[in-house]
């Protein structure tokens, strides 16, 4: 890290603001820069950026306070991020963060009283295949163990800029553990883009359409339908038509690798060592729906990747594969450009995603529209998971017989796990779908296995009875997180971790989800304390019921999924931890009087109730 | 009825036209059907934050501020269920900040408190989250009172869109969303507000208030002291 000294912050922000130009798309980008150079985004310079963007003061600011990256007060000159998924949990990550706490002399979430240093949790980092991990200044730490913080702890106090730590902290490691044709077989750049030439766009949907891709973050849509809506749409703008059918450069294809399910880790793999042929299907993508330029929302915990994802577009830019006219074909122009998220969840979630892009608070948009017809800066827009890309480029090459062979009828071709938790060898396995869940908990070397949560939080939790089903859109759809727990582990912590998850995730604009997942926090933490009763499960259903039904977005809808799932398949951890009485205040009226005990300095039997 | 051009839904059983580009809740307001809302003023394009509006269209629940109406659409609206959660959300809004009915200017002109009356709100049987939420005097003409924003962002969309000027906006996420005004001292005092902006008369709650006319009309006298919500959002005028 560099040692930042600007007593003017204005000469600091020139030379930022001038390289990201007047487009107000780029403010998000801006104020990372600011937070990095600054450690905060002070007041004056939110002024600055203002007035440079040209927008309210209260915009900029309403980004810098979305963000849990962003903050308008200092973090410190080193800012340690734990990972705080159910993974790093088990492996040790509480502890470890109080250990570092009490050697650096600091509070959690707290800055040490020289500026220097502070210490906190952050939402899963994508690196639970090798937790308990890190975010230092944004670049990840893994394997973390008392000699590494040992190690960490004095190069803090040494103030030796983080770029010069030693590089063995910072080591991320693919894991790939079982590889099918998407990790297994290579493409060569260009090939999937020369196969669509050859054949035509039209022809080339017809074999997407055929190979009945569906989107693999976890939804499922199938994606032929997505492109072809993008093609279709027709933009209208007073009166008059500016993005004709397939038009150029008013389309825009966005790949979403804002890969934020905690547990989920295959797009970091994807990213790291098939970069090519990710881009390779955005590129297809392009040819196909008609558009001429297209993002890559990488999210701010994978910013380690941003330097040689850079240099994979560079690449491909010389070998013409992206730019003007790719591969000599006139007319076919298309070029990529990556946007940094700044620690969202919420932004993994497509109109969220493109409200980012757009430099805006995350927050997502009612529909209809929907971004297929008005979708990055109100243009047709086709937002696709890392891995859906990777999976068309392949279908552009060998044609949708040979995708449509593998997996099941509803559900063609491989699926992307990344699987931690209790087991052996954590990582990423390539299934062809169908696979059962018995068959990946015996691959993975999974111990003893009593449940597995399936796609994260958001998806389901499942118990040893049901290890026979299958991964497939029509049984066990997942974005690719598998998290096994062995026998002594407690359901109800998995599903307490994931509770408080969602409410700090929650982007707070609907009522149901920014006061539901609050509400939910609130009584597990209850139950989790000792003081839970009956009517507090009751409560729960309840509120996940409101959550579900009444929800603006997936994140609200699928908020109470933890809770509800552990509250049928494991009643028993929670009935343990009740107490026998009807009902349980909340509010703690001894504990409430300790304030006035600790002012009188009395303890005696009168001053308690 | 209605004209070869209108088109027809219906809410809760009820024949209701519509003119191509309104929503479900246009369509409702405009045939004198009330669906509970706060977030939505028709003079504003639709937010969908509120979600007490949510309604059941065709087995799917859907924001009706926000939802187009569309030919043929069975709509759910005045039931039991929905009733219930529309509750919900309400005493969900009172428990999240600081609402003391009493002590509060706005009592009686106050469509938070409307909508708990007309929902039947007896307690706000969650526990209050009692939020540590700041107010600032250092306008002269106008108070800000965060203890009783609900964020609509009704002041948000009125000083941009009516009065040019974005003197409000939201930071920070989730529960610790909070209305942030545009002046760097952080202060309503140091924008560019005017009692006269519309910004100031959006408010559904007490959040925002005009100096010195508190009681101006007496406890007793005002708008929902003798009508409920329900009958002054579907006589036409809102509020």
């Amino acid at each position: 890290m560099q040692q930042f000294e600007y007593s003017d912050i204005s000469r600091m922000l020139t030379p930022i603001l001038a390289r990201h130009e007047g487009d107000a798309s780029r403010l998000l980008q801006v104020l990372l820069e600011v937070q990095d150079a600054c450690h905060s985004i002070p007041s004056e310079a939110i002024d600055r950026i203002a007035a440079h963007f040209d927008v309210p003061r209260v915009n900029v600011e309403g980004v810098a306070g979305f963000y849990s990256f962003l903050s308008t007060r200092s973090v410190g000159e080193y800012r340690m991020l734990f990972s705080s998924n159910i993974t790093d949990q088990m492996l040790g990550k509480d502890d470890l963060m109080q250990y570092l706490c009490n050697k650096l002399w600091v509070e959690p979430g707290k800055v040490s009283e020289d500026g220097l240093v502070s210490v906190d949790s952050t939402s899963c980092t994508g690196m639970c295949d090798q937790g308990p991990a890190a975010l230092v200044n944004g670049w990840p730490l893994t394997n973390l163990d008392q000699n590494r913080l040992d190690l960490i702890c004095e190069l803090i106090r040494a103030r030796r800029p983080v770029v010069e730590w030693p590089p063995m902290l910072f080591e991320v490691a693919d894991n790939i553990r079982r590889s099918d044709v998407l990790l297994g077989e290579y493409l060569a750049p260009g090939a999937a883009i020369r196969a669509v030439l050859a054949r035509g766009a039209k022809e080339t949907l017809a074999e997407i359409d055929k190979s009945n891709l569906r989107g693999r973050g976890g939804a499922g849509f199938k994606t032929a339908s997505k492109w072809s809506f993008c093609h279709a749409a027709i933009v209208e703008e007073e009166g008059g038509i500016i993005c004709d059918v397939g038009g150029q450069p008013e389309r825009y294809i966005v790949c979403n690798a804002d890969e934020g399910e905690p547990g989920t880790f295959k797009d970091r793999v994807l990213l790291n060592s098939y970069a090519d042929l990710v881009f390779e299907g955005m590129t297809v993508g392009a040819r196909v729906v008609g558009a001429g330029k297209g993002f890559l929302y990488l999210r701010g915990e994978y910013r380690y990747l941003l330097a040689q994802l850079e240099k994979v577009l560079q690449k491909r830019r010389e070998a013409g594969l992206l730019g003007d006219n790719i591969l000599g074909q006139d007319g076919f122009s298309f070029d990529i450009e990556i946007h940094l998220g700044a620690g969202a969840y919420i932004c993994g979630e497509e109109s969220a995603l493109i409200e980012s892009l757009e430099g805006k608070r995350g927050r997502p948009r009612n529909r209809p529209p929907f971004p297929v017809t008005h979708g990055y800066k109100g243009r047709p827009t086709v937002v696709d998971n890392v891995e859906t890309f990777a999976c068309a480029a392949k279908i552009a090459e060998k044609g949708s017989a040979w995708f449509a062979a593998m997996g099941t009828a509803q559900s063609t071709g491989t699926k992307l796990l990344s699987i931690s938790g209790d087991c052996a060898s954590p990582g990423i396995y390539e299934y062809p779908f169908g696979v059962t869940v018995s068959q990946i908990l015996a691959d993975c070397g999974a111990r003893d296995p009593y449940a597995v949560q399936v796609s994260g939080p958001s998806g389901t939790m499942i118990s040893w009875k049901e290890f026979d089903r299958r991964i497939a859109f029509e049984d066990l759809p997942t974005a690719g997180a598998i998290v096994v727990f062995q026998r002594k582990r407690d359901p109800f912590q998995a599903a307490l971790n994931f509770v408080h998850f969602f409410a700090h995730e929650s982007c707070g604009f609907c009522t149901p989800c920014r006061v539901g997942t609050e509400l939910q926090k609130k009584i597990m933490d209850k139950i989790a304390s000792g003081h839970g009763t009956a009517s507090d499960l009751v409560e729960m259903k309840s509120l996940g019921h409101i959550l579900k039904t009444m929800s603006h977005c997936g994140l609200g809808s699928s908020a109470a999924n933890p809770v509800l799932d552990t509250l049928e398949k494991f009643p028993d951890v929670y009935e343990r931890k009740l107490k026998a009485l009807a009902f349980e205040p909340a509010f703690d009226l001894d504990g409430a009087l300790e304030t006035a005990r600790q002012i009188t300095g009395r303890d005696d039997e009168w001053a308690h109730l | 009825m209605g004209t070869p051009m209108s088109k027809t839904i219906t809410i809760d059983g009820l024949a209701v036209t519509f003119q191509e580009g309104q929503t479900i809740m246009d369509a409702a307001l405009a045939a004198g059907v009330y669906i509970p809302h706060l977030c939505h003023n028709p003079e504003f394009k639709p937010h969908g934050s509120c979600k007490l509006c949510t309604v059941n269209v065709n087995g799917r629940n859907v924001a009706s501020c926000t939802m187009p109406a569309v030919e043929g659409q069975q709509v759910l609206s005045d039931i039991a269920e929905l009733n219930a959660e529309r509750l919900a959300l309400t005493q969900m809004l009172f428990v999240e900040g600081n609402h003391l009915c009493p002590a509060c200017e706005k009592s009686g002109n106050c469509q938070l408190q409307a909508v708990a009356y007309y929902l039947g709100m007896m307690s706000p049987h969650y526990n209050h989250f009692y939020p540590q939420r700041e107010a600032d005097a250092s306008h002269p003409e106008v108070m800000l009172d965060r203890n009783r924003c609900i964020y609509c962002e009704l002041c948000v969309r009125a000083s941009r869109e009516v009065d040019g000027k974005n003197v409000f906006g939201l930071s920070g996420r989730g529960i610790k969303t909070t209305l942030v005004v545009n002046s760097v001292s952080g202060l309503l005092g140091d924008t560019d507000l005017a009692v006269t902006d519309k910004a100031v008369q959006v408010c559904p709650t007490g959040a925002i208030l005009v100096k010195r006319q508190g009681y101006a009309v007496p406890i007793g006298q005002r708008v929902f002291d003798h009508l409920t919500i329900k009958d002054v959002q579907t006589g036409g005028g809102h509020e």
